[in-house]
């Protein structure tokens, strides 16, 4: 797939700041984002909205939070010259965000800290999230151990047999791990429960969404959480290189690495972004995951933004052997860099993550996780199309401990 | 001409009656099972219908609507389907008929396209449980030049401030959800309830309707003291469920049956 050249004309960045400013009162990127949501849960998302709002202006609130990234989750994390892989590869010199390093080994961490902070500062006793690869679940369990606050992860059925080692960890972190049995029994139905609990638990629960979709502020407000990664990237490679990278690759399933890795260069005109979806095992209906590349503008889970989608507007089955990017939707700001041309979206085929899966092992001694294996596929497709004067940073996401038995599945193996 | 949701209010308020709103999914167990289904409600008394179109991903639903909307689509009931089904329904009756619908469904048609579809169709209303206040301007607008009503929600967690838009804006009647759920054998209504309706009718002369967890005839009495309408949904979806391996004629006569107890409660 061709990579679009996108610069920013002086009338995309108007667009930009001025999206800013809307998005903090209605949560709208250009025509995607918006709350779509019940009644019930409105006033909710006011609520969280205003605390929000008052809390990331509030040093305290912000020392706090950094204290415990710091301190709890052991940032800044590395930003890591790959360079058996630069060396394999031959072209453009490549840079790993090793988020893998992170306390529960992904990036997720970083969102879960941020909002039970936020929901201790509420007042709210209990809570919930969604989980689908298992990896937020226990990010979200994680902190609410340290917290010591009630916490429910409403999980698909398929998913917790496929990532059965993440429902114990959640469990022995004192979760409650909530099968959903309805729908396709993953992620997007997890989440409708999530959403279904949270319609009759407002007043004492938060709910911790993963990523950044769902309904205003989230989108928002995740990706504030999650731009520690791009923030300490852009001053990493500044210190490293003495200048910008001209490349940013991440994966995108809901879009939370990627948006935190993207959004401090979006002012950066000279740094082009590259998000990788999953191709899955083919184009064809329920075969993937590829919703920027081959989606259409729809409503899912209270915001407007490319989803998977029929003629009647009723969401598709999708496909990823990487149980993080199997989901439908995607982050509203995702659709908007897409529209506005300043990011562009490429996917990545199952087998072809899986190969970087290993060669990133062999080759540099880090098990990435399938998610993240889909960027790094991509950069090795496209890192020999570059000089070696260019240099591209890769969000490592996360770590594949937890994808050892579904690769070894993969592969033949029998563990 | 007079659309049918206020002809209906304005007849039963002369008579004062509480309407009986039974609640339906579209094409559960099937297309033509629907049809009898209105048609036989109308019968037994019921005032207007709430027809839910299925939805892959409903939130706003609880589980026995969301079985009712996944068993309906794994059998490939179509949105263009069950408007024909509507249109042809039209030359039998002239009961008002709310279709209850995601936006996501709205959105994929597009608002202006969807209104004009609802409205051939011979719908007299849309209840778009996704769609809040702040984000239905422009559907707002087409659908009170087409005399098409869209239905707004108030919940126990509306805000007083936000209690003043929206009874601003329903049209047609507003549906006040009593989520906190008023299920099981029951003397009296939960305070909030009775409260927020009283609230309620200090804003707006527009009929209130009660729905979500009212399931049986003693329920929909109560709620018929204090509100101009109630809807039941999940009870009747329950009884559907039970007979869908009955011949078609057993299945809504026993769903009728159940009907007609609810209206008696209703308005009694």
């Amino acid at each position: 797939m061709s990579i679009t050249t996108s610069k920013i004309r002086t009338s995309e960045r108007k667009n930009i700041s001025e999206t800013d400013n809307f998005s903090a009162r209605m949560g709208h990127f250009g025509r995607f984002g918006g709350k779509f949501v019940p009644e019930t849960i409105m006033p909710a998302l006011d609520q969280l909205e205003e605390a929000y709002n008052k809390a990331k202006n509030d040093p305290a609130f912000n020392a706090e939070l950094e204290y415990y990234l710091r301190e709890y989750v052991g940032r800044p994390s590395t930003l890591y010259y790959a360079e058996r892989l630069t060396k394999k590869l031959a072209g453009a010199k490549i840079y790993l965000k090793r988020e893998d390093l992170n306390h529960t080994g992904a990036h997720k961490i970083n969102n879960t800290i941020g909002q039970i902070l936020l929901a201790l500062r509420m007042g709210k006793k209990r809570i919930i999230a969604e989980t689908g690869a298992g990896q937020h679940g226990v990010a979200t369990a994680t902190a609410a151990a340290m917290f010591g606050v009630q916490c429910d992860v409403y999980m698909g059925e398929e998913d917790m047999r496929r990532q059965a080692l993440n429902v114990f960890r959640m469990k022995l972190l004192g979760a409650n791990v909530i099968p959903v049995t309805s729908g396709s029994k993953t992620l997007k139905d997890a989440t409708n429960e999530a959403l279904r609990d949270w319609m009759g638990s407002v007043k004492h629960t938060h709910y911790i969404i993963g990523s950044v979709v769902g309904p205003h502020p989230y989108p928002t407000m995740v990706r504030d959480f999650q731009l520690v990664i791009g923030k300490e990237a852009r001053k990493q490679i500044l210190e490293k290189e003495n200048r910008l990278p001209d490349y940013l690759i991440a994966c995108v399933g809901g879009g939370s690495n990627s948006i935190g890795l993207f959004h401090p260069f979006i002012a950066d005109k000279e740094v082009k972004m590259i998000g990788v979806e999953a191709g899955g095992i083919g184009t064809g209906i329920g075969q993937h995951a590829s919703t920027l590349t081959s989606g259409k503008i729809g409503v899912l889970h209270g915001s407007v933004s490319y989803v998977l989608q029929d003629d009647d507007g009723q969401t598709l089955p999708v496909h990823s052997i990487s149980a993080g990017l199997d989901y439908p939707g995607v982050g509203p700001e995702h659709s908007y860099l897409k529209d506005i041309g300043r990011a562009s979206y490429v996917s990545i085929t199952d087998e072809e993550a899986v190969n970087a899966f290993q060669e990133c092992t062999r080759l540099e001694g880090i098990i990435p996780a399938l998610e993240a294996s889909h960027a790094i596929a991509y950069t090795m497709k496209f890192a020999p199309t570059l000089s070696k004067d260019k240099l591209i940073i890769v969000c490592l996401s996360g770590s594949g401990d937890k994808d050892s038995f579904e690769v070894a599945k993969k592969l033949g193996y029998a563990i | 001409m007079m659309n049918r949701i206020d002809k209906k209010f304005e007849e039963l308020k002369g008579k004062k009656k509480t309407a009986f709103i039974p609640f339906i999914t579209a094409g559960d167990p099937d297309i033509e099972t629907t049809k009898a289904l209105i048609l036989a409600f109308e019968k037994r008394g019921a005032d207007i219908i709430e027809l839910g179109i299925p939805f892959s991903d409903p939130i706003a639903d609880g589980p026995v609507i969301q079985a009712s909307y996944h068993r309906a689509l794994e059998k490939g009931i179509k949105v263009t389907q069950i408007l024909d089904t509507i249109s042809t329904l039209r030359k039998k009756t002239q009961i008002p008929i709310v279709g209850m619908i995601s936006y996501s469904i709205v959105y994929k048609f597009g608002n202006k396209t969807f209104v004009e579809m609802a409205l051939k169709a011979g719908l007299d209303g849309l209840t778009i449980p996704d769609l809040p206040i702040e984000e239905n301007e422009e559907i707002f607008d087409i659908a009170s030049k087409n005399n098409l009503k869209i239905v707004c929600f108030i919940a126990p967690t509306t805000t007083n401030q936000r209690m003043n838009l929206i009874t601003r804006k329903t049209q047609g009647f507003l549906y006040y959800i009593s989520v906190v759920g008023i299920t099981g054998a029951r003397d009296t209504l939960p305070e909030d309830i009775v409260q927020n309706i009283s609230k309620l009718k200090q804003l707006t002369d527009i009929p209130i309707v009660v729905g979500f967890g009212v399931s049986t005839a003693e329920q929909a009495r109560m709620v018929g003291k204090i509100a101009e309408g109630v809807i039941v949904g999940s009870a009747i979806i329950k009884e559907i469920e039970r007979y869908e391996r009955e011949h078609q004629e057993k299945l809504v006569e026993n769903v009728g049956n159940f009907v007609e107890k609810l209206v008696i409660g209703a308005k009694s």
